[in-house]
């Protein structure tokens, strides 16, 4: 066997510290051969991407390789010079990193970026550096390669910044690219395109990938083989079928618990947090890391000595840091209902919302002489009922945002009717909006770094909540606000702890509590588990649930992610550009007929699941301004099923039927509905 | 991280000692909180440590204004004791500086938190105004008002809160631009927060950081300009002990009696430097947490 592109040999890698050394990495060891891909998953700490600097020998400062071996194409990377290791990073070992405007020079034309590659790395001349780089901006699909060569890197759309850092990472042809979450900023469209992008680019050039995700489905999508990190150590580590189909390691079993996969719901397979969190790493336990989350611990075997690898019988190339991996059962994803995901709907409407629309006017000109509208949200008309979840999805830019502005009164509309129990509330701003509606509609917000101010404790938060939309004070303020704790499953001293305290999944808590204090009938919750990890998104959603079912409120779930979508929604809306194009039930969305846009959509979205056959849908161009919305369609541009004119210049009709299911598009239904679900399963033969 | 976890259950007052506690990491931060609490200990303790009156000339000893060992820093032109007149300006200046930056600072942050958060035609007057009054070169404006009114504490105060004041609330204003878009502030609307709470209660706290160390800064360069004021004569009126106003005083006999000029000078300079050293130390703490 030729020797491997790159092999960890027991790498241990500790950051040092005022409080003395931190070791991070305690041992890790993997090959990679030419042409292969090996996907390192695993939750935000374990790890992940000090792996990824340590193959670059680019720890920083504080952070240093205390133990093992990285061996780069058979030599050790600890024995070479300072020379020989700037002639291997960017020549023959490139790296793209998750923000491609920070790893872009804003001063420099992305051409002159490009071309200091060649110049530095093969001695080549500006000539041909030039030829090299617009050839490169054509193999990543840019369109215009010409045109691209000569902006700055705030020209062009954060897709096409990512081509291009991915294009100047190839362009010394590299044996090897470490990719550290590539696509976690992009749209599911644009991930979806630099993913397939990759993927032809790696069988190209033979290049050996590393690549860095904690999307599952992204993995399953570029690689080979799959290694799952927890603390710092790799746990389980194979080809991509086998660790799906059968994980052995039980924090393996438990990511893959964590995520919905389409196909099923709250009805038919739970989702299962995996209690408790990540050890930090100056407090790791004896023995194996995750005994204590993990199910099937048994104290003594588990907890004494470090875990050896073991092989899984019957597979090749298939580790397992378990002593008990063999004796655990095969794996099956729950099955059943979450208790709390039965709630009640009922006819009785909450919300509903007609004709809506927001414009923001955009002045131009001298004294705004000559002004614009920009339709952030355009002719929104859909309802929910109590006790439902409605989802709305779309990529950034489509409006859904807004849309929760509006609900929540941050905003106003411009036209149209919102009405809360048949109050209409879609002019009224929040300041002016009596303490009843406040305290019957509140929001969740998504980023959980600024939804808690980080000068107020959570028990000021919360309290202070209660007090304004209920007026009350005093022990029964005291005891609602434990009440709310215990609701949201935090620990009662949680209330005098400073946000900067806890962790974004209790931050999240805190914000759920603080949205529940007015025991409200309509919650928003905008992209509310976006950033969290996995096993804590699952807790999240299943909290939400929970609450929902219990106080039989209704959830506005707005969502970039289908597969969370497909697991919580009743009803799911559609946006693009402003305009919802498809509106019904969570099946009816789901499956044909769809809209063109959702059919892309769904094509787009990264599964974690290998035997899962999904269609692939290309989306050319990307989405519009707002400022410039197409005459007829609003996906026109971009449509695959294009008809012809009347697509671009006729705006068209809502095509509906009996149960609801609306469709805005030129195709009739019946067409529509003959199209070729984008998800099939092929029967399997177990 | 564990000991601030179980210190911050504590009150208000126990997350300031523990905040303050902070700077004991920071040397340099202890060195200027060490010489900026040894000039207030100096200023408090005034009447017990001065060894004379401070506007008694010692008429024994105008022949020799040398620093002796009856006047260790030697006496003023005037044959007033010089260590004397250092230790009493201290008062002076740390009253004045503080009373100065105060009332500048809320002014500032008031106009800043206005501006910054309700944007609109109510920032753009401010800021037209604010660029206005910093066009004007400060010593300029000094002048101007300080002649027009006369030298008193409460017309230095006027006059330094017109010209820092403009300065801060651009520095709020910037933050408060910030912080409004934050998710925060948006949860306090729609629980029905009124204006002012989302100003004061929400907003400013978070500005804390940056205006601590702004505070400090600005409170050194005050003292500067406290100088320069009693320098060229536009201080406090005579005879109250004002160190610019020593330094003028004596610079006229730099060379025959250099102590005149120099002692002053020195008490001037290590105040500064340690309002600069402490908000050194602060910036310090601040980029921590």
């Amino acid at each position: 066997m030729a020797t491997p592109v790159l092999e960890l040999d027991n790498v241990r890698i500790s950051y040092f510290t005022r409080a003395g050394e931190i070791n991070v990495v305690p041992g890790i060891s993997f090959a990679l051969e030419q042409g292969e891909a090996i996907g390192l998953v695993g939750e935000s700490g374990c790890g992940k991407s000090t792996v990824a600097f340590s193959i670059m020998n680019y720890l920083g400062g504080a952070g240093r390789i205390t133990g093992g071996r990285i061996l780069f194409e058979g030599r050790d990377m600890a024995t070479m010079s300072p020379q020989d290791l700037r002639k291997i990073r960017g020549g023959k070992m490139a790296m793209v990193y998750q923000d491609p405007m920070s790893s872009l020079n804003p001063v420099l034309t992305i051409g002159k970026q490009l071309m200091e590659v060649p110049i530095i790395h093969r001695g080549a001349g500006e000539k041909e550096a030039r030829e090299r780089a617009l050839q490169m901006l054509g193999e990543v699909n840019l369109p215009d390669p010409e045109a691209v060569f000569d902006r700055y890197p705030h020209q062009i759309s954060g897709g096409q910044q990512q081509r291009v850092v991915i294009a100047m990472a190839l362009m010394a042809e590299p044996s090897l690219l470490i990719m550290d979450e590539p696509t976690t900023g992009l749209d599911v469209t644009v991930e979806a395109a630099v993913l397939d992008l990759v993927r032809n680019l790696r069988r190209k050039h033979n290049s050996a990938i590393v690549f860095i995700s904690h999307n599952l489905g992204t993995v399953v999508r570029i690689c080979d083989r799959i290694g799952v990190m927890y603390s710092g150590e790799l746990i389980e580590e194979g080809e991509i079928g086998n660790v799906f189909r059968n994980p052995r390691h039980p924090y393996t079993r438990g990511l893959l618990n964590c995520i919905p996969v389409l196909g099923s719901d709250k009805h038919s397979a739970p989702l299962v947090p995996i209690p408790g969190q990540v050890p930090p790493a100056l407090n790791r336990p004896r023995g194996c890391i995750f005994a204590p989350r993990c199910e099937y611990v048994e104290i003594g075997r588990c907890t004494t000595d470090r875990i050896p690898t073991f092989a899984v019988p019957d597979e090749a190339a298939h580790r397992v840091q378990c002593v008990r991996s063999e004796e655990l059962p095969r794996h099956r994803r729950p099955t059943g209902s979450v208790a709390a995901a039965d709630a009640v709907m009922s006819n009785e409407p909450v919300l509903e919302v007609d004709s809506m629309k927001k414009f923001y006017h955009q002045t131009s000109g001298m004294f705004g002489a000559r002004g614009y509208d920009v339709k952030a949200c355009n002719d929104i008309t859909m309802d929910a009922t109590r006790g439902m979840t409605l989802a709305i999805v779309g990529e950034s830019g489509c409006g859904k945002s807004t849309f929760a502005k509006v609900l929540t009164g941050l905003e106003l509309a411009t036209d149209g009717t919102v009405k809360l129990e048949s109050v209409d509330i879609g002019m009224t701003a929040v300041e002016k909006r009596p303490r009843e509606i406040k305290r019957k509609l509140q929001m969740v917000f998504q980023n959980p770094d600024s939804t808690l101010n980080p000068s107020h404790s959570v028990g000021y938060t919360v309290g202070r909540t209660i007090r304004r939309l209920k007026r009350i004070g005093g022990s029964k303020l005291r005891q609602q606000t434990r009440d709310l704790m215990a609701t949201v499953q935090l620990p009662p001293d949680f209330v005098s702890r400073k946000p900067r305290q806890l962790s974004g999944g209790q931050k999240q808590r805190v914000a759920i509590a603080r949205a529940l204090a007015g025991d409200p009938d309509l919650i928003v919750a905008d992209e509310p588990v976006s950033a969290l990890d996995v096993s804590v998104q699952a807790a999240i959603i299943n909290l939400l649930l929970e609450i929902q079912s219990g106080r039989q409120a209704t959830l506005v779930f707005i969502s970039h992610d289908l597969s969370v979508v497909r697991y919580l929604a009743d009803r799911v809306a559609v946006m693009y550009l402003g305009r919802i194009v498809e509106f019904g039930t969570v099946e009816e969305v789901f499956s044909p007929p769809y809209h063109p846009y959702t059919e892309a959509l769904l094509s787009a979205v990264p599964v974690a699941d290998p035997d899962l056959q999904q269609k692939r849908i290309v989306l050319e161009g990307s989405i519009p301004s707002p400022t410039n919305v197409p005459l007829g369609c609003p996906f026109s541009t971009r449509c695959p099923r294009h008809l012809g004119e009347i697509c671009d210049n006729v705006p068209p009709p809502e095509r509906s039927d009996a149960n609801g299911h609306r469709i805005l598009c030129h195709i009739p239904l019946e067409e529509l509905a003959q199209v070729e679900p984008v998800f099939q399963r092929p029967n399997a033969a177990e | 991280m564990t000991a601030t976890t179980s210190k911050a259950s504590g009150s208000v007052l126990g997350a300031w000692f523990h905040r303050i506690s902070l700077l004991r990491e920071s040397p340099v931060g202890m060195v200027g909180a060490f010489i900026v609490v040894f000039w207030v200990v100096v200023a408090i303790f005034a009447p017990v440590l001065s060894p004379y009156d401070p506007n008694e000339t010692h008429y024994d000893m105008l022949a020799f204004l040398h620093p002796s060992s009856q006047h260790w820093f030697g006496l003023d032109s005037s044959g007033r004791d010089m260590l004397s007149r250092i230790i009493w300006g201290s008062r002076t200046v740390l009253i004045v500086a503080p009373l100065a930056v105060g009332v500048a600072y809320l002014v500032g942050c008031s106009l800043g938190l206005l501006a910054g958060y309700y944007i609109g035609w109510v920032d753009v007057l401010m800021s037209r105004i604010t660029n206005i009054i910093l066009s004007i070169p400060p010593i300029v404006l000094f002048i101007i008002i300080i002649t027009l009114f006369g030298p008193s504490v409460i017309n230095l105060i006027i006059a330094f809160t017109l010209i820092a004041a403009p300065q801060i609330a651009r520095l709020v204003r910037g933050i408060t631009l910030e912080l409004r878009e934050r998710d925060f502030v948006a949860a306090a609307k729609m629980r029905g927060e009124g204006s002012l709470y989302i100003m004061v209660v929400e907003i400013l706290p978070n500005a804390r950081g940056p205006l601590i160390v702004d505070l400090c800064l600005r409170t050194g360069y005050t003292i500067i300009q406290i100088g320069v004021l009693g320098f060229l004569g536009l201080g406090l009126p005579p005879p109250t002990p004002d160190w610019g106003g020593m330094v003028n005083q004596g610079y006229a006999q730099l060379f025959s009696y250099p102590h005149m000029s120099i002692f002053p000078c020195i008490a001037i300079s290590s105040l500064v430097i340690g309002f600069n050293f402490l908000a050194d130390g602060m910036r310090e703490i601040s980029l921590r947490d």
